[in-house]
Parts: C-alpha cells; structure tokens; sequence
C-alpha cells in the first residue's frame, strides 16, 4: 500500500484526527476535507494546533487517533518520502551545503530522475531567479530563500503543497508582494495549496476557503468573505478583523428577519444570518458598516441612538470614531473619508445606524473577548 | 600646514599624556604580542636547533647545518618510532572517530534511558589523572594475560580519544537544524539518503576537527602509552628516554615538521572555508 502512496491523488481527507502529547490535546477530533486544486488556509493564533496538523499531513508526525486520506489511498502511517506531499518550511530549511540548482534538484534526484536540469531551469524561471542557480543558501535574502524554498517543493509536483507559515520571517512590504506571488504561481501549476498562517490579512487574501483553528478544533469553515461578514462564533469575529458585539434579546419574527432588542431599541436581522440557541443574543455589526449621523438627521436601516463620540483618530482614507453608548458599551465605527462632510468631534451627539443585512446573530452565551488579544502581533499591522 | 599647528588656539597635548593614550589605545596589542611570544618561544627554540650541528648533545649551539632536515632519520630508532606513533596514531584516530561520532549521534539525537548517565559518563576519562587511567589499564590488560605492546596501546589511545571525539561531534551535531533532516525527507529521501546527503555532509566538519584532535592527542601521548606499550618505542617514548643522554636534533626536525604539517593544515582549513563563504 505504501508504495502505491506516492501516486496517490485526489482530495485530502482528515477523519477524526487527535493528536496528544500526554494530556494536552493539540488537535482534538478534528474532521477536515481540502478539495483537490484549491488554495486552503489554516488560521488560528499560535498554540491552536494547525501547525501540528500540517505536520501529520506532512508524515513528520502521526496522529494519536484517525485517519489521513489522500484520494481513496490511506497514508496515515506513511513515511514523509512515500508520500507526493512536500512542504515549505518556515524557515525555509534549504540545505546550507548544497547549491541553489541541487537543493532544487534534491527532490527530483531522490525519486531517481537523471535528467533534472530542464526542470529546475524552468522552476528557477518561475520564481524569477535564474541568475541564482549555483549560489549558495546563505547568500541570499529573506525573499530569495523563501522563494527557492517554494521552487525546491513545486519541482516536484507534489499532490499537495504544504506551506507552514511561509511569509512570516519577510517584512511587510515583502510578505505583500509574496501573498500575490503565492496567489499566481498556484493558479499557474495548478496544485493543491495548505497555508498555516497566524496572518488573517494572509489567509484571507490568498485562500478561497479558510478554517479558523482554535484551541485544537475547527470553529468555522467557509470563503474569506463568508467567514469574515457572517461568523458564527465570537472567537471567528474578533480573530478576523474587528467586530461590535452588542448583547440582546430576540423580541420576534417579522417575515424572513428577527426583531432583536437591543437595550430597549429595537432592530432586525435576517433569520439566517442568526446562530443565536434561544432568545439571547449578541448582535455583531463590523465597525465599517456602522454609519454615523447627527441627532435628527433621518437615516435607512437599523438605528441605535443615543450615543457621543468618545474618541476620534483620522487616518486617511477613513475616520475611526470610539462611540460611547447609552448602556456604558464602546463601539468602534469607521467612516470612509469619502463623502467631503466634516467629521464629528469629541463629545458629539449621533446616531448610528447600519444595513439590517450586515447584522450577524452570535449565541448569547459567547465570550465576547474570545479572539481579540490572541495576537497582538497582527494587531499592530492594523 | 605646518604655522596652522602652531596656532596658539589650538592646546598641545603633553608628551606624557599623548603616551598614556597611545598605551590605552594598544594595550590590547601589546598583551598580544606578549602572549603570543610566550607561546612561541618554544617552538621557535626547538625549530632553530633543528638546525644545529650538534653530534650528541643538542644543548648548546655549535653552528649551522642542514644535514639534520637532509637525514631525518639519522639518530637510531628515531624513524622507526615515529612509524609506530603515526601507525598507532592513525588507528586510533579511525576507530575512536567511528566510535564517538555513533556515540554522538545516539546522545545528540535519540531519547533512551540511560543517556543522561551516557552523557556524564563520557567524561569521565578526560576528568581522569592519566597516570591513573595508564596504570589502571595495564593491570587490566595483565589480568586478561594480554602483554603490553601495539594493540594494547592502540586501545588504550582508543578509549581516552573517544570522550573528545563525542563532545567535539555532539556540539556539531546540536547546532544542527532537525528541520534540515525533515526536509530532505520531505523531499523523498529516506532515512539512509538523508543521513548521506544531509546529516553526514552538515556534520563532517565537526567529524574531522574530532579526527585531527584525536590523532594529535594520541600521537602526543606519554603517560598511558608508557604503561602499555612494554618494549614498543613512540616518538614520545623515544624523546623521553634519549633525554637523559642528549636528545638528538632529528627530533627537532619531526618536532618542527609536525608543528608545521599541523599549522598548514589549520591554514588550509582556513582557506577552504572562506572559498566556501563567499
């Protein structure tokens, strides 16, 4: 069976998989399906278990419990060269003796093929750094390394690439760059992409589905845009970017919406973008979908009123306003700069109000604060 | 130029302190020289009377001569000596190089029970007196009825080499990134491939710097080989015993070469590397 590893193709299947080391649970039953030919992102802060995933999936580690497919052939026992798998590590881990045209061709030449120049030019080529051929690892840059890492993986073309945080030793402007490389260079050989990253801006720039790992097991699954307007959980809300989490109580039906209370004023939601259990409810808005208005002015949509402006920090293309509500909450609103009104001043009365579509419905039991200060990292790339 | 340093506005700094400051500034490089000439005396001492036309004695300079360099092997036993330290040196060296680096490798890399006790225990003979290693090998060797001689001696450099063969390769071997070894697997090489083509390449460094060390300390050895070699001469051996009548200036010659041969290597080393780098 295991020779027949190798060639396997098709889609990864993770069934069931707990990975423990003593009592600690790294990954806890998780069940996971990455179609063949996509890009997938694996996001979660450090310590939640995607990078000890990757490394079953990689063979480096074996599960304690479940099964690895890839297509209908089980590599969950596999040695890491029986399988067409190959990685990207995150330091990149090129061989510090060989030169750049033998760590490339090091995959290749392993699986006994003699004639290994015309792909390794060809690879060298994609990732523009022909020139580069018979220098040494270490007298490359940050971004060379990272790319020649990428190429010594592709050569191969493995069923499946896997790449452990692959951008995080590059600096901003660089690792940018990089996102939109990774991007193309996917579309251009048609492979199957695994990205573990901590960088939500990462996954979600590069991936067409996201999991958002936490503490060993998959909170939610879906497409960037999915995950990010309609999260179900407080932990997927904060981690990816910013959210106002209101409490309230679901107060009726009105057609296809809810009417929630939100501290005695009343908005609607649509019933499916709700994951509420029972009647308690946090309704979450993103703080760019909040519109700001002076008292009496009229506005579309849900309305909270009420409130003065704490706090103001102009930023350029937009405005974020700290607003304090009557019920003692602080809620975060950008304003795009984009409309030639003044913008407000601290200590200001407004309204704020928003589009009931773009209100999302957490149970009313969640913790709030789930997510916000797991990486203070990425917070200051804000 | 020169009225603009007589300028009155300019202060002149006192001869005593432009002293002290220079003093400051070099003192470093003074305490070099120092050390360095300390070391070197030595050696330069028994380089210069490898040239004396010395006859017998080679204590006091009697005038220059190549003949020394031309007949390296002209004192009796000197050449005969040398071969059997440079024999013994060199199979000591290839056994206690193959021994320690699996050593190494098992306490660098492996969990097992026993391998922090491994791990003090190799120690244990560079901790050990030589005297008392030496003469506790020769009675182990009566006490198996094996006369001293080549083998024993062979084994006896053996066994103390080893201890600096593992520490030199384990620190190689701990600097090394196990993300290298996961990578060439990742990169279909199994577990012999990858110690080929990564592992060993990557340790050999530290595998040599361990084999030069290990020839020089046995090629060097007096005390344990003294024991256990019975009527084998060594070159230290022979250095000890034709002190008492007058070392001969053949052994100045072998004395300069192998300070040369291993200074030429370090340089070559040297040399290679930085071809390496850049």
């Amino acid at each position: 069976m295991s020779s027949d590893a190798i060639s396997a193709r098709g889609d990864l299947r993770l069934t069931r998989i707990t990975k423990s080391y003593g009592d600690f649970k790294a990954v806890d039953d998780l069940t996971l399906t990455i179609p063949k030919g996509s890009f997938f992102a694996l996001l979660g802060p450090s310590g939640c278990g995607k990078t000890t995933t990757l490394r079953m999936v990689a063979g480096l580690e074996e599960p304690t419990v479940g099964s690895i497919h890839l297509g209908d052939t089980d590599i969950t026992t596999t040695r890491p060269y029986q399988r067409p798998i190959n990685t990207v590590f995150q330091n990149y881990a090129l061989f510090p003796h060989l030169t750049i045209f033998e760590n490339i061709a090091f995959g290749l030449r392993r699986r006994g093929i003699k004639d290994v120049k015309e792909q390794v030019d060809k690879v060298l080529n994609l990732v523009e750094l022909p020139h580069l051929a018979e220098r040494k690892p270490t007298q490359l840059s940050g971004g060379q390394q990272q790319r020649i890492a990428l190429a010594r993986a592709i050569v191969n073309r493995p069923a499946l690439l896997l790449l452990d945080e692959p951008l995080g030793a590059l600096d901003l402007k660089l690792r940018r760059q990089m996102q939109i490389e990774l991007k193309w260079i996917q579309r251009e050989v048609g492979l199957t992409f695994v990205h573990v990253t901590h960088d939500q801006e990462e996954a979600m720039t590069m991936a067409d589905t996201i999991a958002v790992m936490n503490e060993g097991k998959i909170e939610q699954m879906g497409s960037p845009a999915d995950l990010y307007d309609n999260p179900e959980t407080a932990f997927v809300a904060n981690f990816l970017g910013q959210s106002n989490l209101i409490k309230g109580k679901i107060d009726g039906n009105d057609g296809d919406n809810l009417v929630v209370d939100l501290y005695g004023q009343k908005v609607s939601m649509p019933k499916k973008r709700s994951h509420a259990v029972d009647t308690s409810l946090y309704a979450g808005i993103r703080p760019e979908k909040f519109r700001i208005s002076r008292l009496g002015t009229p506005v579309r949509g849900n309305t909270l009123t009420g409130g003065h402006i704490e706090d103001v920090s102009y930023i350029g293309v937009s405005t974020q306003y700290v607003v304090a509500m009557p019920w003692g909450q602080e809620v975060m609103v950008f304003e795009q700069n984009d409309d030639g009104v003044a913008p407000f001043d601290k200590g200001d009365e407004v309204n704020i109000s928003w589009e009931p579509t773009f209100t999302f419905g957490l149970r009313g039991d969640e913790d709030i604060e789930a997510g916000t200060e797991v990486n203070p990292e990425e917070l200051e790339e804000q | 130029m020169s009225q603009k340093v007589k300028d009155a506005s300019i202060p002149t700094i006192p001869a005593k302190a432009r002293f002290s400051r220079w003093f400051g500034r070099n003192l470093l490089r003074i305490y070099m020289i120092f050390g360095f000439t300390y070391l070197f005396i030595p050696v330069a001492y028994t380089f210069a009377f490898s040239f004396n036309d010395s006859g017998k004695s080679n204590l006091i300079w009697k005038g220059f001569t190549l003949s020394n360099w031309q007949n390296p092997c002209g004192a009796p036993e000197v050449c005969n000596a040398l071969g059997n330290s440079i024999k013994i040196g060199l199979l000591a060296t290839t056994f206690s190089t193959i021994l320690g680096t699996m050593i190494a490798f098992a306490i660098g890399r492996y969990q097992f029970r026993g391998r922090s006790s491994s791990n003090l225990l190799i120690f244990l003979p560079m901790a050990t007196p030589e005297i008392v290693l030496g003469a506790s090998l020769l009675s182990l060797f009566l006490v198996f009825k094996i006369n001293p001689g080549f083998w024993p001696t062979v084994i006896a450099h053996v066994m103390f080499c080893i201890s600096f063969v593992v520490v030199t390769v384990k620190a190689r071997i701990a600097s090394l990134d196990p993300r290298l070894e996961q990578a060439a697997m990742d990169l279909y090489a199994n577990e012999l491939e990858t110690f080929r083509r990564v592992t060993l390449p990557l340790v050999a460094p530290g595998i040599a710097g361990a084999a030069l060390l290990a020839f020089s300390l046995s090629f060097d050895d007096f005390i344990i080989t003294n024991f256990n070699s019975g009527t084998l001469i060594t070159f230290p051996k022979f250095v000890y015993v034709s002190a008492a009548r007058g070392i001969p200036a053949q052994a100045n010659v072998i004395g300069s070469s192998m300070f040369f041969l291993a200074l030429a290597i370090v340089i070559a080393g040297q040399l290679v590397k930085r071809k390496k780098t850049r």
